[in-house]
């Protein structure tokens, strides 16, 4: 109940300070098993890309967010466990698990994910190499379709360092899916990604 | 007639005005629905210029029930309204300005102090301060808390903009409140009727401009800026809403003349205040704030709506003011 109102404000929340519109250019706002891939520029990329969806799809779709910082607080685990429903994510590479393994259990439940590739939030105009998680998940999973996304301004609504939000329109780009190539190998998958996704950010 | 009118509490004579505009609505959107029924028209131009009118309708009904909920809902919550859509004005004018990472403490001064402070000036009634708030003190705070932010590249450019835009879309839109707030001795809650009288008779300057230069069209003064004004047309336009204000003189605690007069005022600000953001508008390369087409920001075009209004209004405001020592 509790979490429902959370959802609510934050839902009239960010869309007061930026609009969160969506285009879906590629695709349409399907219901099927989809891993949504997007440029990492601030903390509200999660919550933008979480507002854009429609209702329906909000609800299957799970984003993915860092264990080590979000589960910091009894607040922000609160947020992102009860509100996003997240995937907690470990960054740094244990021996014992691997750290797909919570998003390889999620798609495996039939959930569809939110990526950031990048690894890290990324502070240039253009999205930097992204890491080798889409690639393993893609060829785990080759009946999940891939969507490459772009959320464009966010970095000017919460630029790395600020705590205070300043309202800027903002929007999410949906593209055309992206598809694993018979045989391709990940540097080139990885590279081809990367470009789908700096593609969306013109039009 | 007349004695009816007057003999009705102010209440009840905004709420007339009211009846008689959201009539007047009725009547032109039925007519519209009706011939759109036979329309039999299959060309293209035909079909651009219908979206334009039903563009045009469905603005008239947005300003009309948005005018109409504030002042049914009392003077603070009407402030409070037209501070919302400073706000989203505001918005919209930001996205479009490219703003660095150093500007993000002046940003978060503008929109969460500056306009709060602006709209809170308004509802306490300290019209000096209204008018001095921000051509004084935001003036010179923003660019301090800019140059703290240690980021010397277009410095002034970025600050210019950010002064602009605060000028127009939270000085300007606050002036319209404030006139709902004035106190005229012996006109006691018909301020609304000013406000009106305001709105109408820009708005009719801008419809009259819009109008002739399609009717007789000329070569334009400045090309580059907009490709239909020109001073014949402008004329014409101030002209004719000036007239409108006189007509609606007995709204007002104006005198006839004086009512043309302030009616001047107002739209020679407003028009050439439209050519100004115009101007500013093809200096970022778009024609409207929200284009045609859905842009990647996502802006609809609020401040292509407003941006008369947000010249005409503080200049209306301080000559009501100064003329009659309130």
């Amino acid at each position: 109940m509790l979490a429902k109102i959370m959802s609510l404000f934050l839902l009239g929340l960010i869309r007061a300070l930026t609009g969160a519109q969506a285009r879906w250019q590629g695709c349409p706002p399907k219901a099927e098993q989809r891993i949504y891939f997007a440029n990492h520029q601030s903390h509200a990329d999660l919550i933008l890309m979480w507002a854009a969806l429609p209702a329906e799809l909000r609800s299957i779709t799970r984003p993915i967010a860092a264990k080590d910082y979000w589960t910091k607080t009894p607040f922000k685990k609160w947020i992102t466990s009860a509100v996003f429903n997240a995937i907690y994510v470990d960054r740094t590479k244990t021996s014992e698990q691997d750290p797909l393994e919570p998003l390889i259990d999620a798609l495996t439940n039939g959930d569809s994910v939110i990526l950031f590739p990048e690894g890290t939030r990324g502070s240039q105009e253009e999205p930097q190499a992204f890491k080798s998680g889409l690639y393993n998940l893609a060829v785990k999973f080759p009946g999940v379709v891939l969507i490459p996304t772009w959320i464009n301004n966010v970095q000017r609504v919460m630029p790395k360092g600020e705590v205070v939000p300043v309202p800027i329109l903002c929007s999410v780009t949906f593209g055309a899916p992206v598809a694993l190539a018979e045989g391709e190998d990940r540097a080139s998958f990885l590279v081809r990604a990367r470009q789908a996704v700096v593609d969306l950010r013109e039009k | 007639m007349n004695i009816f009118l007057r003999s009705m509490t102010p209440g009840q004579q905004v709420g007339l005005l009211f009846v008689l505009v959201f009539g007047m609505l009725i009547l032109v959107t039925a007519v519209a629905f009706g011939l759109s029924l036979k329309d039999r028209h299959e060309d293209d131009l035909h079909t651009q210029k219908l979206k334009e009118f039903n563009a045009l309708l469905s603005t008239s009904w947005l300003m009309t029930t948005v005018f109409w909920v504030a002042w049914a809902l009392g003077e603070t919550f009407a402030t409070v309204l037209f501070g919302f859509v400073a706000f989203f004005a505001l918005r919209e004018f930001i996205t479009l300005s490219p703003t660095r990472q150093g500007d993000h403490r002046s940003l978060v001064l503008a929109f969460f102090v500056i306009l709060p402070t602006q709209f809170a000036l308004v509802i306490n009634r300290n019209f000096d301060l209204v008018t001095v708030f921000i051509p004084v003190y935001a003036f010179l705070a923003i660019p301090v808390v800019s140059a703290l932010a240690d980021d010397p590249e277009r410095f002034l450019e970025r600050n210019a903009k950010l002064q602009w835009g605060i000028m127009v879309c939270v000085y300007g839109i606050s002036h319209v409140p404030a006139l709902l707030l004035l106190k005229f001795p012996g006109y006691e809650g018909k301020t609304a009727f000013l406000v009106f009288f305001l709105v109408f008779v820009v708005q009719s300057c801008m419809l009259v401009q819009h109008l002739a230069n399609r009717r007789w069209p000329r070569t334009p003064v400045a090309p580059n800026v907009s490709k239909s004004f020109n001073w014949r047309g402008w004329a014409l336009a101030v002209g004719v809403a000036s007239l409108v204000g006189g007509m609606m003189a007995g709204l007002t605690p104006f005198q006839p003349a004086q009512a043309v007069a302030m009616a001047l005022i107002a739209c020679v600000a407003g028009s050439l205040g439209h050519l100004v953001m115009k101007a500013l508008k093809r200096d970022r390369g778009i024609t409207n704030w929200g284009s045609e087409g859905r842009s990647i920001t996502g802006a609809t075009g609020l401040l292509d709506r407003v941006d008369a209004l947000c010249f005409a209004a503080p200049v209306f405001f301080h000559s009501v003011r100064w003329y009659f020592g309130l």
